[in-house]
């Protein structure tokens, strides 16, 4: 694999907690690696299966959805949903042929910009190893 | 065509330090539909507002993107300026390239290639964002508070004084809270019970406060101007209209249980009133311990002896149904658990006291009438250790943060203690005095200067019983010498804590907690007594550990912020909400199930959203099959050219 290969990974972020959090993350000017773009959405619970599918669709090599703690959320129970759906979605990745660790979910909460970094680094350093994600990857 | 502009802001270099904003703006001028592109050292400063109001009107732009910092900070400073345009608020949306860019990465390039996908992505967004206008919504124009001690009087006084209705529940027989329990306030001396009453009988009197003792709060649904709270209201199976206070029912009632106003100092009976002063004045028989638990036996014998038949025992629990516009949470704190203080002897040793025993004990309405007096055998100490920080500051094995009343406190009780045993010796043990506040380091040197208050800096190691002494064993630091006292009484100034049930309120409210369980505000610097709901505010010691006038001015505040909302006619809701597409919606109702809100409901076949009960989650879009229903400006639609916008390029 090349040494210069850098992942490209969509981040669902709930805009109370970890969305919060990753903005901590940046007053608290911590660093972390380019690689994921921020989609922020209202809660956790609103990520459909869609638009998992969809990043991976346009070439993502892996995705993030990261809510409020359980029992935190803001909308009292989303990241619930959220949880059970999307537990599916790893399980249906896994049988079409993907590797799962290239979806990924994450509770970081409004004060967690340290766990938010974390998760970034951890997550691209997963993923490098992987290479590219041509599986699911529709041909431009 | 869409006619969006993109408005890309330096924020001096906190931005364009590591952002290549003039690339990131010729990259967007690119981009399909937008007609403006431009970057500006500071895009909210009033020339920057300016630029963008400019470019609307000339460029007839019917979406505008501000790549700045966090939506949180800026987001309503844009929309305005959009509004003022003559542009829809809900067209004008933040790309959020500081906080979660410039900031968190060092390689130009790369920010600079980040930044541009998060501006496109918005600018996608943007395109497909309608015209919204704020759902209004009446206002309940009355408040609940919640908690009954000084905070929670101060808020209830306050906005009944404003002419706003105010229920104050208190889980409590009486109001008062621990300040009625007080003896003496630093750093006056002022008699603490002296300056309490006279608002506690304001409270009771007050014609637009609705009173509710040994009630709590069961649940709580609504929003913001909006609420419906269940409080349920005990039985005390005394009513308060007949009983004239005679004391005939406490003389023979048999059942003997430690009396909490007292802290166990004394007893009390299962028929009791708090205290002299308690408000409302009446007594309360304590279902816990009547009948007796052991023998489950009821006597009957205070019905018998009370005069006026006041006593009813068949006074059922009640659930009282409230509706108010906002919510003041004041339920202030307790003392850390003297179990996890047996290392220093606490509920072992009966001269072993925590702070507000002590109180108790130099109060004049008190078990001594304020005389300070051994517990174990009823003579006067003529030595007595303090011991500060007992709880507090220990991450290792207690609470890791400063409970920031007992430094001041300590030096009251030891300045107390010499005014009543004029030949004592005070000793307090401390690792800092922290003595900020209007006339407190004046009171410490005049507990040193004047009653000759040996202070040793440094902790204690053990406290044991020897042949009726305490004996204290410690370390001064300043000398390096090891100390031991043979004390005749010992006082912990104990950690502050949540009170008991705050954390299970909490949860009834949807109150956020911080890590050592008190409520959580808003923001720690700027929204000091929000809550993280919105309607819900925060006062005393529920929320950190403070001192009466702090206590006082925080429910000053938040009597202020639940004004903002409760003198206007209406409130505005975000009319973000869902929205249902009729000719998709099959009618299988599994979005009605997940709404945490209630807000859908199955009419003819077809969902309808109740849109002031709708908080625009989502979690309805995620979960219907045929993509039915959407949330106004962030539709399924969106969100996947979002995706596509990221991973371009």
């Amino acid at each position: 694999m090349a040494e210069d290969y850098e992942p490209r990974i969509v981040a669902f972020l709930c805009k109370w907690c970890s969305s919060a959090g990753s903005d901590l993350a940046g007053v608290s000017r911590m660093e972390y690696p380019p690689n994921v773009v921020p989609i922020q959405v209202m809660c956790s619970g609103s990520v459909s299966p869609l638009y998992v599918f969809s990043a991976f669709n346009k070439g993502a090599d892996g995705v993030l959805v990261s809510g409020c703690h359980p029992g935190d959320c803001h909308y009292i129970k989303g990241n619930y949903y959220a949880r059970r759906r999307l537990n599916l979605v790893k399980k249906l990745l896994e049988y079409v042929g993907l590797e799962p660790q290239r979806f990924r979910m994450s509770w970081v909460s409004a004060a967690e910009g340290t766990k938010y970094t974390q998760v970034i680094k951890d997550f691209v350093k997963d993923l490098k190893p992987l290479g590219p994600q041509t599986k699911l990857r529709r041909n431009p | 065509m869409k006619r969006t502009g993109v408005f890309i802001c330096h924020c001096g270099i906190n931005i364009a330090g590591t952002v290549d904003v003039k690339k990131v703006a010729e990259e967007l001028a690119k981009h399909p539909g937008v007609v403006h592109s431009e970057d500006y050292v500071y895009m909210c400063s009033d020339p920057g507002q300016n630029l963008i109001e400019q470019a609307i009107k000339e460029k007839k732009l019917d979406g505008v993107v501000v790549a700045c910092c966090s939506p949180n900070l800026h987001e309503t400073t844009f929309r305005n300026a959009s509004k003022r345009a003559g542009l829809n608020s809900f067209r004008c949306e933040i790309a959020n390239i500081r906080e979660q860019c410039s900031w968190v990465h060092k390689d130009k390039l790369k920010a600079t290639q980040k930044a541009t996908k998060i501006a496109r992505s918005i600018v996608e967004k943007v395109r497909q964002n309608d015209s919204l206008d704020a759902l209004s919504v009446p206002v309940t124009r009355r408040a609940l508070v919640v908690g009954g001690g000084i905070a929670g009087i101060q808020a209830s006084l306050d906005l009944a004084n404003s002419g706003f209705e105010v229920i104050l529940v208190e889980k409590n027989p009486s109001i008062g809270g621990h300040m009625i329990q007080l003896s003496e306030t630093f750093p006056t001396l002022d008699c603490s019970q002296c300056i309490l009453t006279p608002k506690m009988v304001e409270v009771s009197k007050h014609p637009m406060i609705k009173l509710m003792t040994y009630s709590e709060v069961q649940d709580v649904s609504g929003y913001v101007g909006n609420f419906k709270v269940k409080i349920l209201k005990k039985p005390t199976y005394v009513d308060p209209a007949k009983c004239t206070l005679c004391d005939e029912c406490t003389k023979v009632c048999p059942i003997v249980v430690p009396n909490e106003f007292d802290l166990g100092l004394t007893g009390r009976r299962a028929i009791y009133i708090p205290s002299p002063q308690a408000i409302p004045a009446s007594y309360t028989l304590d279902d816990k311990n009547c009948p007796d638990p052991f023998t489950t036996i009821a006597c009957g014998k205070c019905a018998d002896v009370c005069k006026p038949k006041a006593i009813d025992y068949d006074q059922k629990p009640q659930i009282i149904e409230e509706e108010v516009g906002a919510i003041i949470v004041a339920t202030g704190f307790d003392l850390y658990d003297k179990e996890h203080m047996a290392e220093y002897g606490l509920g072992k040793y009966a001269d072993v006291l925590d702070g507000l025993q002590f109180e108790r004990l130099c109060s004049a309405s008190g078990p001594t009438n304020g005389q300070i007096l051994r517990p174990s055998d009823h003579k006067e100490p003529k030595e007595v250790v303090f011991i500060q920080c007992s709880g507090s500051r220990d991450p290792e094995n207690h609470c890791a943060y400063c409970s920031k009343i007992c430094c001041m406190y300590t030096a009251k009780h030891a300045m107390l203690y010499k005014h009543h045993v004029h030949d004592g010796q005070a000793y307090i043990f401390y690792i800092d005095i922290r003595s900020g506040g209007k006339g407190y380091e004046e009171f410490v040197q005049r507990a040193v200067e004047e009653d000759g208050v040996v202070y040793l800096r440094g902790k204690v190691s053990k406290v044991f019983e020897d042949k009726g002494k305490i004996i204290v064993w410690g370390v001064d630091t300043l000398t390096g010498k090891s100390i031991e006292i043979a004390a005749d009484m010992v006082v912990l100034a104990q950690a502050m804590r949540p009170s008991v049930g705050a954390q299970e309120l909490a949860k009834k409210l949807k109150l956020a907690l911080d890590k050592d369980g008190f409520l959580a505000e808003a923001h720690p610097k700027l929204r000091p007594v929000e809550s993280v709901t919105s309607g819900m505010f925060l006062a005393g010691a529920a929320q950190a550990p403070k001192d009466i006038p702090e206590a006082v001015a925080q429910a000053s505040g938040a009597a202020a912020k639940a004004i903002t909302i409760l003198s206007q006619e209406r409130l505005f809701h975000s009319p973000t909400v869902a929205k249902v597409f009729n000719n998709l919606c099959t009618g299988c109702g599994m979005c009605v199930a997940v709404c945490p809100y209630d807000a859908l409901t199955l009419k003819d076949g077809k969902v309808e959203v109740n849109e002031v009960l709708c908080e625009g989650c989502g979690t309805c879009t995620a979960t219907c099959l045929r993509s039915a229903i959407q949330v106004k400006n962030i539709t399924q639609q969106q969100v996947a050219e979002m995706i596509n916008a990221c991973l371009g390029g």
